[in-house]
């Protein structure tokens, strides 16, 4: 239990992939332009993520593994079998989603087919399996990674909005501020890096 | 007519469209300062320039490749699963790439570990296979691919470079400046230089996202139609 607070807490804010690793960048720079679709968007990451992990480490472990089902070691299928995986749960999610809830539907509709190529989910597995987490570890490392990258995406939109009206240098608006920005919130984010949240349990 | 000149046009091997799909990623279309392309991995892999080369050769392979791939099959693709072929497609090539860096180069493999499979979800290479190779011949999108590649490669180098020297004192391993002899210019026994210190900021990935800022600053007051207006 102490083990999986310390993923939790870990991936979420003292490895945050964003601001400690800058995974993901592509979609955050371009979507966080308000703080609305950028809940949305984060709203998304967290639910896939929270999805696609254990999906993963059952591929990884019963599938690809010298113990899995074909008792050879496939795992240099590892990337083929991740993504197609992602996008097959991208698209499910996409279709459930559009059934039972047309209201959450409309509000991330266009958010969910970009998370297929968000670097964040697939960087998430590979990290999964880079670190040999379990079953359990790999779930709350799922939801965990994605609360952080959620929590970082709104952070920004809630900074550029507030932008908008100081006088930045023309050459710089827009995407150069957000670069020195995503910096400096980088280095803010470095100051939780020396926690060990299970010393104080 | 119009057929006619299209024959005319591929038949040229190097003509001017073809250089300028080559030379204009490099600067006015360039994949990360002005796309906004592909960052992720620029930024986690160019604290030395070795790795930094390893990954800009790599992805303008993807790149290019995978194009090329694409665009002979553009008009066999379903418009519905197409995200989906093209993802089988750069996977593929991402895994013969990382297969063949594994097999003889190790200890690179070890250290780009999961950047090599994020080229997979590198906005490059899915942008340039919407944007281009759907609807373009095979040899242009090809090029298209390579230029792109190239493009990112350009600005991963010198961010390595900056970043290696600075931060370490060495450029590709090669030891520059530092306070001890294996240095080529040995501050501590100089009295003019004793003052150096390297900048420890340079080797922590956040110093490359304030760089990448600079870059686009310094590109954007030089060539104004690319300001942002909004």
């Amino acid at each position: 239990m102490d083990n999986l607070l310390n993923i939790f807490i870990k991936s979420a804010f003292v490895e945050n992939m964003v601001l400690s690793y800058f995974i993901g960048m592509c979609s955050f720079l371009a979507v966080s332009k308000t703080v609305k679709t950028a809940i949305g968007l984060g709203a998304a990451v967290i639910f896939v993520l929270a999805l696609t992990v254990p999906i993963n480490w059952i591929i990884s472990e019963l599938v690809l593994g010298p113990n899995g089902i074909f008792k050879t070691d496939l795992t240099f299928l590892r990337f083929i079998l991740f993504i197609a995986s992602i996008a097959a749960s991208v698209q499910l999610v996409e279709m459930a989603v559009e059934k039972y809830s047309p209201s959450l539907y409309n509000a991330l509709g266009i958010f969910l087919p970009l998370i297929t190529v968000n670097c964040a989910i697939l960087g998430a597995a590979l990290f999964m399996v880079a670190r040999s987490y379990n079953f359990s570890e790999s779930v709350v490392y799922g939801v965990g990674s994605g609360i952080g990258w959620a929590l970082a995406i709104v952070a920004m939109a809630a900074i550029r909005e507030k932008i908008r009206y100081s006088d930045v240098p023309a050459p710089l608006r827009g995407l150069g501020i957000t670069f020195i920005l995503t910096g400096l919130m980088g280095l803010a984010f470095m100051a939780l890096m020396g926690i060990n949240p299970a010393k104080y349990m | 007519m119009a057929e006619v000149l299209e024959k005319k046009e591929s038949a040229e091997l190097f003509g001017k469209k073809e250089r300028k799909l080559l030379s204009d990623p490099m600067n006015d279309d360039n994949p990360i300062t002005v796309q906004i392309l592909g960052v992720c991995s620029a930024l986690a892999v160019t604290s030395m320039v070795k790795p930094a080369l390893i990954m800009a050769v790599a992805v303008t392979l993807v790149t290019g490749f995978s194009n090329l791939v694409i665009s002979l099959m553009r008009k066999g693709i379903p418009k519905q699963i197409r995200m989906i072929v093209q993802l089988v497609v750069i996977a593929f090539l991402v895994t013969i790439v990382e297969q063949v860096l594994k097999a003889y180069n190790y200890p690179v493999w070890k250290q780009l570990s999961v950047f090599i499979g994020l080229i997979i979800t590198n906005c490059i290479v899915m942008g340039r296979l919407e944007a281009y190779a759907m609807g373009n011949p095979p040899w242009r999108s090809f090029l298209d691919g390579l230029g792109n590649g190239a493009g990112y490669g350009a600005i991963l180098i010198a961010l390595a470079v900056i970043r290696e020297f600075f931060g370490r004192g060495a450029i590709a391993g090669f030891k520059i400046i530092g306070p001890t002899d294996e240095f080529l210019v040995n501050t501590s026994s100089s009295w003019l230089l004793s003052w150096y210190q390297p900048n420890g900021l340079m080797v922590l990935p956040t110093s490359a996202i304030f760089l990448v800022g600079i870059i686009i600053w310094i590109q954007r007051s030089r060539n104004r139609k690319l300001i942002d207006i909004s």
